[in-house]
């Protein structure tokens, strides 16, 4: 498949996206100035990068609790992702959704979801509404290496495949069940394997690698697009920062030195290789467009500490549709 | 009674609208006639869920639907139950009007996750962008020797949490009503289809109308005692009112038709008319929505109380098998009738 510089420099400016939004987040975690938990994609921007640069814009995405990545990668509002992150009015849900709950139905970007392996199913519903209008659409779901040990994901695949949807399955395989192992909490090696048992295809994609998750999520959206039923791609990837926060007081379930030695893999230092050394970037274009993005990402800071708290009376603002209030 | 017959062998009760010159239509032929009118002036609606197509439902209830409209419109989908509500999530938030069936409302606690963690929190977690008009219906409860999968009276731990409506037809004519207004409602709602009900008979009129959700039925007045009761439970409840007439205590009968959102307003003025209620319902009496509507009664017309509140439910246990032991588990008009005599 031949990549444009075009898409290339996409690529990049997807992933720079999530990553200093991501870093930022985590520093103002660790000062206290964000409530709640939070879980960083940063290590796995490939993924989501690579996924999102080979969808429509009216594609549905169902992400995870680790979700930033999958709404930025998608296009998503800094200012609104971080006053959302802040519990404030102007966020993306009004303050009440928070980290886990970040969407954009917009971007036809159907959420972050708390409860592992739970946007799947919802991800069919999306699927189905496509097949059933007919309008060339197809719904992706992000989800985890632990996720697929959960009910909702199989009964989903299989649903996914016994309807014959127009579905793209992307696992994360991030190698950690939260705090525990693979090799503890599954007794195969690779999470596609799944997939087959349900009897569609998928392949194995180096998720460090946008280029490669990218022309993986091209091909197999070309034959979903066109009837084939549902699709997987298995990214194996890592994040550098803990399964909540930056790094955690529980980190002992990995050695510093595995981290370093994945972050010798780092997909966006990769990239940017790439992108110098075919002369699609320079040093400098690459640095301006950091230092760019990093602006924006200051000024969303700004914009959600200024923003006010949902009023007192939000709280029962849309618990239902029609009237609002109960 | 066989799934099979159930539009047959009609026993026939008077219509919480009564009118006996009019047209009369069973409670299960009522979902069928209703979905199919629906569909047809719809084209947003469609119903998926376990043998719901070819087979018609296991109760029938759905049967002819599938020829008609097709097999992407009427989905015979695995048994999974989180998919199926999730296949509903989905299509909803598309723009879609989906009818999800959970065979048996037990299963509900199978497919808990997205309906209680996704379908209900949904728009309030996205801060109101997203509009949810989903339809679970589901078979609820007892006296089919059923046993204790397959006979749950669930509907107060679903309306335990906000962003659920929840509705229990009495009669045909309130499945229609209430069912149309399901379909065509933005929130998800849960439609509880009383199994015993189903060849039941009464008046429905053939065009679709809407019965609103949220607003109870005086089913009958009276100045005595105030009776409410739920589901499938106006029938025994109206048999009580029938004993209890007799002995010279007029009951007033009120079926709130939705339990969640509740309408507690038709409630606290008939009992500050009659000074005494009495709760009835299928499902256990501990936490049952009957605690609830005795709470806000105490908070809103207790100096109208002329005796505390009564509730005749079930026991605190599963739902026995033996028939000699579920008919002492569900609640008839003879116990109905004890508990309003027992009021001190």
């Amino acid at each position: 498949m031949e990549i444009t510089d075009e898409v290339l420099i996409d690529l990049y400016k997807r992933m720079v996206r999530v990553r200093l939004f991501e870093e930022e987040a985590g520093r103002l975690a660790e000062s206290a100035r964000l409530p709640g938990f939070l879980h960083l994609y940063v290590g796995e921007e490939a993924v989501a990068a690579g996924v999102c640069a080979a969808l429509k814009n009216e594609d549905q995405i169902t992400s995870t609790h680790r979700g930033h990545g999958h709404l930025l990668a998608k296009g998503g509002d800094f200012n609104r992702m971080m006053a959302e992150l802040m519990g404030k009015a102007t966020g993306y849900c009004n303050g009440k959704g928070g980290s886990m709950h970040i969407c954009d139905l917009d971007l036809a970007m159907l959420g972050a979801n708390g409860i592992v392996g739970a946007g799947v199913p919802i991800s069919v519903g999306a699927a189905y509404a496509n097949k059933l209008t007919s309008n060339d659409l197809i719904s992706v779901s992000f989800f985890g290496d632990g996720a697929t040990n959960i009910g909702a994901f199989h009964e989903a695949a299989n649903m996914a495949a016994a309807l014959s949807l127009p579905m793209l399955f992307v696992c994360e395989n991030n190698e950690y069940a939260e705090y525990s192992p693979r090799d503890k909490t599954m007794a195969i090696a690779d999470v596609i394997e799944r997939a087959a048992a349900y009897g569609f295809p998928g392949a194995i994609v180096d998720g460090m690698d946008c280029v490669a998750v990218f022309e993986a999520a091209t091909l197999a959206i070309e034959k979903i697009r066109n009837g084939e039923g549902p699709m997987m791609l298995e990214c194996k990837t890592y994040r550098f920062y803990d399964h909540v926060g930056v790094k955690g007081t529980a980190s002992n379930y990995r050695t510093d030195e595995e981290v370093e030695e994945m972050r010798k893999r780092d997909p966006l230092v990769i990239h940017e290789a790439r992108l110098i050394e075919s002369g699609v970037m320079t040093d400098e274009e690459i640095k301006n467009f950091k230092d760019t993005i990093q602006e924006e990402v200051d000024k969303s800071v700004e914009f959600a500490e200024q923003s006010p708290f949902p009023e007192n009376d939000d709280i029962l603002l849309d618990v239902y549709t029609n009237g609002g209030r109960t | 009674m066989s799934p099979d017959n159930i539009f047959e062998g009609a026993t026939g009760s008077e219509s919480s609208e009564s009118n006996a010159e009019e047209r009369k239509l069973g409670y299960g032929a009522a979902v069928v006639e209703t979905m199919a009118q629906i569909m047809r002036e719809d084209e947003s609606v469609f119903l998926a869920g376990e043998d719901v197509g070819a087979h018609g439902g296991v109760f029938g209830y759905f049967r002819g639907l599938q020829p008609e409209f097709g097999d992407d419109r009427v989905v015979d989908t695995p048994i999974a139950e989180q998919a199926i509500i999730g296949l509903g999530i989905g299509a909803a938030v598309q723009g879609l009007r989906p009818v999800v069936d959970l065979m048996f409302m037990d299963f509900i606690c199978v497919a808990m996750d997205q309906i209680a963690n996704q379908a209900a929190k949904l728009k309030y977690m996205f801060g109101g962008g997203a509009k949810l008009p989903l339809t679970i219906t589901t078979a609820g409860g007892a006296g089919l020797s059923a046993a204790a999968q397959h006979s749950q009276s669930l509907e107060a731990m679903l309306c335990h949490i906000p962003g659920l409506k929840v509705v229990m037809p009495s009669d045909a004519y309130e499945v229609k009503g209430l069912l149309t207004s399901c379909i065509r409602e933005d929130n998800p709602t849960i439609f509880i289809i009383n199994k015993r009900k189903l060849a039941d008979t009464c008046h429905v009129p053939e065009e679709l109308f809407e019965i609103p959700l949220g607003e109870g039925h005086i089913f009958r007045e009276g100045s005595d005692v105030t009776l409410v009761a739920i589901g499938r439970m106006v029938d025994e409840a109206r048999g009580a009112a029938d004993i209890l007439s007799k002995e010279g205590i007029d009951c007033e009968l009120i079926n709130p038709r939705t339990v969640q959102p509740l309408d507690i307003d038709l409630i606290v003025e008939s009992v500050s008319k009659t000074g005494n209620l009495v709760i009835v319902h299928e499902a256990v009496r501990f936490g049952g929505i009957g605690a609830e509507i005795a709470a806000q009664i105490q908070e809103q017309a207790f100096d109208y109380l002329d005796a505390p509140i009564g509730r005749v439910a079930a026991p605190f246990s599963p739902i026995p098998f033996s028939p000699a032991l579920e008919k002492l588990y569900v609640p008839d008009a003879e116990r109905i009738a004890a508990g309003v005599r027992n009021l001190s």
